[in-house]
């Protein structure tokens, strides 16, 4: 398209005059300003190729200015701009320029939707980088005390954002200031300022001089921490992993432990809940040392919180833990510190705990080893297999594969069985939903015998299931299983159980039937197919139902492809005439859609030449003998003819026609 | 709801819209998520509260209050006001019922003694009110139950502390409604820190609790002057974390109804804070998923601030329509429901100045495919009042909704709203029919414009492409040949929109 679009002109400025007068600034100013705010959208979403339209200096001297002053839309198009702003420096003439885009996101981030001002400050923050340090002392700066200094809290909290990117390449006396500013806001009056000033407190930490962050971040971190409102002190205990990163132990222990330690038992739960998320964090930042002497003990409070939210949030964290913990003396730690509240966890009074517990519990076998995860883990794996809550259940059916890799799942198998056995007929169907899909997993752990001897039997109860998301999953679960055992497997086992469905009274699951077969065909190969499921399928066309029969033609044109002509031109195409002239508008519509695509394949069968595009790579050489002298162009469709394994006689009649 | 408590605040309030607990309707689909939810064993409710309460000692009952001498009668008060901050768990319902019954017992004689007799409320009691009081209902809320309470939807967690929460409450209210309370002495033990947390605690999902706090931060508020900026500020910046953080807080609704009788008593002219808090605060609260919780008290707000000052009609109104839903249709409604509200007290000359923007949102609701949002806009033109409006004004009007209705009365898919708009379109045919007459005519012109300007615009997009592909391929040719000066970052910032 880009050739279409008159080469002819040229790239030089001639051309570009041209163009400028046929797009007045009005016109596309017009189009900024449509009553209908969807158009309205679609052009701010374009404001680059106006731009581009209008030219460098045109954008700077008014296209922005027009923005600016317009500021007053729909959260939407704000939205819009803001975005796009940020990506506007070259099309103001490059970062020299740059400065010109500050008026309007400036606006931009004062205005009330938290989106739009977090876009905006986004957008400041990139093109913050495309400043020189002379322009971003002349122009960025004063933008950000301006913020800073607003009257209303959205600017205040917009600022909050910018002060760590525009630090760095400050002169001292500007950094000076800068701190200043982040010092009020952190104790401004307005919640949410102090809310934005403590999210950022740890970015901006990292930007500063080890010494201000000792001298003025710490302060502020502590004010923060010990806030009237829960909502500034949970934000401060994410402040404290970055500030922990930039100090040494020692400074560690006296600026910010307290402050962590009283965190971790503050009276507002959600303050307790932040420690708890963010523990691995907190735990890598403060090093092992502090870790042993303070963190451990704090992690046993959280375990044993009297807010379940706080105690699932810790039991989430509990193989990170142990994870990071250092090797030397790991696994004392872990079964003298952390198991004995683990095992009391196994029978928590709330299911969310139990449930974050069974996700994560498994994680523990490779780090304790085989011993102990005998003696000690799987005492409680086996109470969890039984526990009242399904999900716990399979958050521990759903981690076997930590289990098998360190004691093998044997050990489990007994107390297993019932565990899947209930499961599988879980009232709610989700639940059984769930197991179904980790049944192959199970299948291959558990080997092919044990699963004939308890399992298939499940599977197969799953196909009558009376949910059809759960006769959906069991169909495609079989389909898995015989990838897994393979077709000798599933001609034994499987294939007979399913076509014995076919006569089922319930037409449901006369239609599970041929789910399974659509499902199976293509696991089972050729021959099952041909043989043994075509009769049954074929049969079914005469079914009272009809959506059975058009289930039928559907099925006929997914098996399609595994057959050969004879069955194609002899059995299935005169069923699916007949369908196709079936009284029922749908069995009518599917069966012609069947007949169209095996007209199709029947013809590729006759005809194989049309297949020579996709036959042409293999296997060419073997068949060179028989090659005929022929022309040239022809050679390619005679040696992919050749390659075809199966229609022999077909392919030595056209051969002789040929020759 | 049990509470022996004069009608919920002044006077002035509206009468409590939307607070007795309306029964949900019914869902009508099969999956009705409540009957699951219902299933779910109901957790046992933790308690932040009782938390720290650690050697708990034994509560022994005291002689009765009207059982000793006057001489007597305030150490005695005292010693049943510490007693009464004991805190006993109620999760563990059959746990010290002894001591749980003492503690009622004492709270109930508390109330009766506060409410009737006089002269109990001595200076040197006060502390020990306001601590017993604090220690009692001040705690962090524990978490939600359920993460996505849907307050029409949900049943609410109910406090089990409440046999004793109640009577507190009840105590409180009481105390600050007593003739012998003195203000002046209380202020230095109910401060800004007092207020605060008591402003929390409306997030409480118990309907119960919410209800006694209105009706104690009003009296608070009538009674503490010294205090009235201070909770008008907290409020604010409820509302504010409300819609633009969190978008959850249980008590908004009895704010909003605590608000609208302050803001029926404010002076006049308003002052500028006033003015903002109807402007950021009460309108941006209209784009508010959970609008329908607190609609009723919201709109009462609104209204009493334009029936103080008129001046403010056109900066609601245009606030409101750039909040206007866009898809929830249950919202729609609401707002015009609003909306017709505050036509019924707007000035005339106010109205000249949004009849046009207005109208035209009016017309895009009568549009609606949801036909109670377009029966409702309709029900506009059964007000007299707005009709006198639409009939002074009917050259800006006329042309604003013509076009849609003409449109809509041929394509609308229900039966009531087509004949409902043949008889608006009957009322501007007998209001003027010349300029009806000239609007059927110009309709079809208008339509086949309107065809036209978007060719045109999309001409001009095409134009505007087709450039844009040039330029790119002009910086490319200019990178390729240095010689020519453009700028290369034209290509980068072009090329990925």
């Amino acid at each position: 398209m880009a050739g279409a679009a008159g080469p002819g002109s040229g790239p030089g400025s001639a051309g570009r005059d041209a163009d400028d007068s046929l797009y007045p600034i009005a016109v596309l100013i017009d189009e900024l300003r449509n009553e209908d705010v969807q158009l309205r959208l679609n052009s701010i979403k374009k404001l680059s190729t106006i731009a581009l339209a209008l030219g460098v200096e045109r954008t700077r001297m008014e296209l922005l200015p027009f923005l600016t002053d317009t500021i007053y839309d729909e959260d939407e198009v704000l939205l819009a701009l803001a975005e796009q702003l940020g990506d506007f420096t070259g099309l103001v003439g490059g970062p020299d320029f740059a400065h010109c885009l500050l008026p309007p996101l400036e606006s931009l981030a004062t205005v009330e939707e938290t989106v739009v001002r977090d876009k905006a400050v986004e957008s400041l923050r990139q093109i913050s980088q495309e400043h020189t340090p002379v322009a971003l002392e002349a122009h960025f700066v004063p933008l950000v005390k301006r913020l800073a200094s607003g009257d209303w809290f959205t600017s205040r909290t917009s600022a909050c954002g910018l002060f760590s990117v525009c630090y760095p390449r400050a002169s001292n006396v500007v950094k000076a200031e800068i701190r200043q500013h982040f010092r009020s806001l952190c104790s401004d009056d307005t919640p949410m300022v102090r809310r934005a000033a403590a999210s950022k407190l740890g970015e901006f930490a990292k930007v500063l001089e080890l010494d201000s962050v000792k001298i003025e971040i710490v302060p502020l971190f502590i004010n923060l921490a010990s806030d009237e409102q829960d909502s500034v002190r949970l934000l401060a205990v994410e402040a404290c992993v970055s500030i922990a990163q930039l100090l040494s132990q020692d400074d560690l222990e006296v600026l910010v432990m307290p402050t962590l330690r009283h965190a971790a038992e503050d009276k507002s739960w959600r303050v307790r809940y932040m420690v708890a998320d963010k523990f691995s964090e907190l735990q890598k930042a403060v090093g092992p040392k502090i870790t042993l002497n303070d963190l451990i003990p704090a992690f046993q409070n959280l375990l044993k919180d009297c807010e379940a939210e706080v105690r699932a949030a810790a039991v989430h964290k509990v193989k990170e833990l142990c994870e990071n913990l250092p090797i030397e003396g790991r696994e004392t730690i872990i079964m003298n510190r952390i198991l004995p509240y683990i095992k009391e966890l196994v029978s928590d009074t709330n299911q969310h705990v139990k449930i974050a517990l069974a996700s994560v519990i498994m994680g523990l076998c490779t780090i304790l080893g085989k011993e102990n995860t005998i003696e000690h883990l799987l005492p409680l794996f086996l109470a969890q297999l039984k526990d009242e809550c399904p999900e716990v259940r399979l958050n521990i059916i759903s981690n076997l594969d930590c289990v098998n890799e360190v004691i093998g799942i044997r050990q489990l198998s007994q107390s297993l069985l019932p565990a899947i056995v209930e499961l599988a007929e879980d009232a709610k169907w989700r639940v059984r939903l769930a197991i179904i899909e980790y049944m192959p997993l199970l299948a291959g752990q558990l080997g092919m015998e044990f699963f004939d001897e308890k399992l298939n039997s499940l599977c197969m109860a799953w196909l009558v299931d009376h949910v059809y998301a759960i006769r959906e999953a069991a169909t495609n679960n079989l389909m898995k299983l015989v990838q897994k055992f393979g077709t000798e497997w599933a001609q034994t086992t499987i294939v007979p159980k399913v076509l014995v469905m076919a006569n089922d009274p319930n037409y449901l699951h006369r239609m599970t039937t041929l789910f399974c077969i659509n499902a199976l065909s293509e696991a089972c190969g050729q021959e099952i197919t041909a043989k043994q499921m075509l009769p049954i399928v074929l049969k079914m066309a005469g079914d009272q139902v009809a959506n059975v029969r058009f289930n039928v033609a559907k099925s006929l044109q997914k098996i399609g492809p595994l057959l050969d002509t004879d069955a194609l031109q002899g059995k299935v195409k005169p069923v699916l005439q007949k369908l196709g002239q079936d009284e029922d508008m749908d069995v009518k519509y599917f069966a012609q859609e069947a007949i169209s695509v095996v007209a199709q394949r029947l013809r590729k069968l006759d005809f194989p030449v049309k297949d020579s595009e996709e036959h042409r790579a293999p296997g060419p050489d073997k068949n060179h003998f028989l090659r005929p002298g022929m022309l040239g162009e022809d050679t390619g469709k005679f040696l992919s003819l050749m390659s075809r394994q199966h229609k022999e006689t077909e392919r030595l009649a056209w051969l002789l026609r040929g020759q | 709801m049990e509470t022996k408590l004069p009608p919920a605040s002044t006077p002035t309030s509206p009468s409590s819209p939307g607070l007795s607990p309306v029964p949900p309707p019914d869902k009508v689909d099969g999956f009705s998520r409540r009957s699951l939810r219902r299933a779910r064993p109901r957790r046992s409710h933790s308690s932040s509260q009782f938390r720290y309460q650690s050697n708990q000692q034994e509560l022994t009952p005291l002689p009765l209050l009207k059982d000793v001498p006057a001489s007597e009668l305030h150490e005695l008060l005292s010693r049943k006001l510490a007693q009464c901050g004991v805190m006993f768990d109620f999760l563990d319902c059959v746990a010290d019922l002894k001591g749980k019954e003492v503690k009622r017992a004492a709270l109930n004689e508390l109330v009766e003694c506060v409410g009737s007799t006089r002269g109990v409320l001595i200076e040197p009691v006060y502390p020990d009110i306001i601590r017993m009081i604090s220690v009692n209902i001040f705690r962090t809320l524990p978490p939600s139950e359920n993460p996505e309470f849907d307050p029409e939807e949900d049943e609410p967690n109910l406090e089990p502390s409440w046999p004793h929460l109640q009577l507190v409450y009840e105590f409180f209210l009481r105390f600050l409604e007593s003739p012998d309370f003195q203000p002046s002495v209380a202020k230095r033990y109910v401060d800004q820190k007092f207020v605060l947390m008591l402003l929390e605690l409306f997030d409480s999902e118990d309907p119960r609790e919410r209800e006694y706090l209105k009706t104690i931060l009003h009296r608070v508020y009538g009674k503490f002057l010294g205090l009235r900026a201070y909770i008008r500020k907290q409020c604010n910046h409820i509302f504010l974390r409300f819609i633009y953080e969190l978008e959850h807080f249980n008590g908004v609704a009895e704010l909003l109804e605590i608000l609208g009788s302050i803001i029926n008593g404010f002076a006049l002219p308003l002052k500028t804070e006033h003015k903002q808090f109807l402007v950021r605060v009460l309108i941006p609260l209209h784009s508010v998923k959970s609008l329908s919780v607190f609609h009723a008290q919201l709109a009462y707000c609104v209204v009493q601030f334009l029936e103080k000052d008129a001046t403010l009609t056109e900066h609601v109104i245009r606030g409101l329509l750039k909040y206007w839903p866009k898809t929830c249709t249950q919202k729609e409604v609401m707002f015009l429901g609003e909306m017709e509200e505050i036509l019924d007290v707007i000035e005339p000359s106010q109205f000249v100045k949004i009849q046009e923007p207005l109208f035209k949102q009016v017309a895009r609701c009568v549009s609606s495919p949801h036909f109670q949002v377009a029966e409702r806009a309709l029900y506009f033109w059964n007000n007299e009042y707005i009709l006198s409006l639409i009939e002074d004004n009917c050259h800006t009007v006329l042309p604003a909704v013509f076009g849609t209705l003409y449109q809509v009365s041929k394509e609308h898919w229900n039966q009531t709203i087509v004949s409902l708009i043949y008889n608006v379109l009957k009322t501007f045919m007998e209001m003027n029919g010349k300029l009806f007459d000239e609007l059927t005519a110009s309709y079809k012109l208008e339509k086949q414009q309107e065809q036209q300007k978007a060719r045109e615009r999309q001409e001009l997009w095409q134009g505007l492409e087709e450039l844009r592909l040039r330029r790119l391929q002009a910086t490319q040719g200019s990178r390729e040949a240095p010689l020519q000066r453009l700028t290369p970052q034209v290509a980068t910032s072009g090329g990925q929109s």
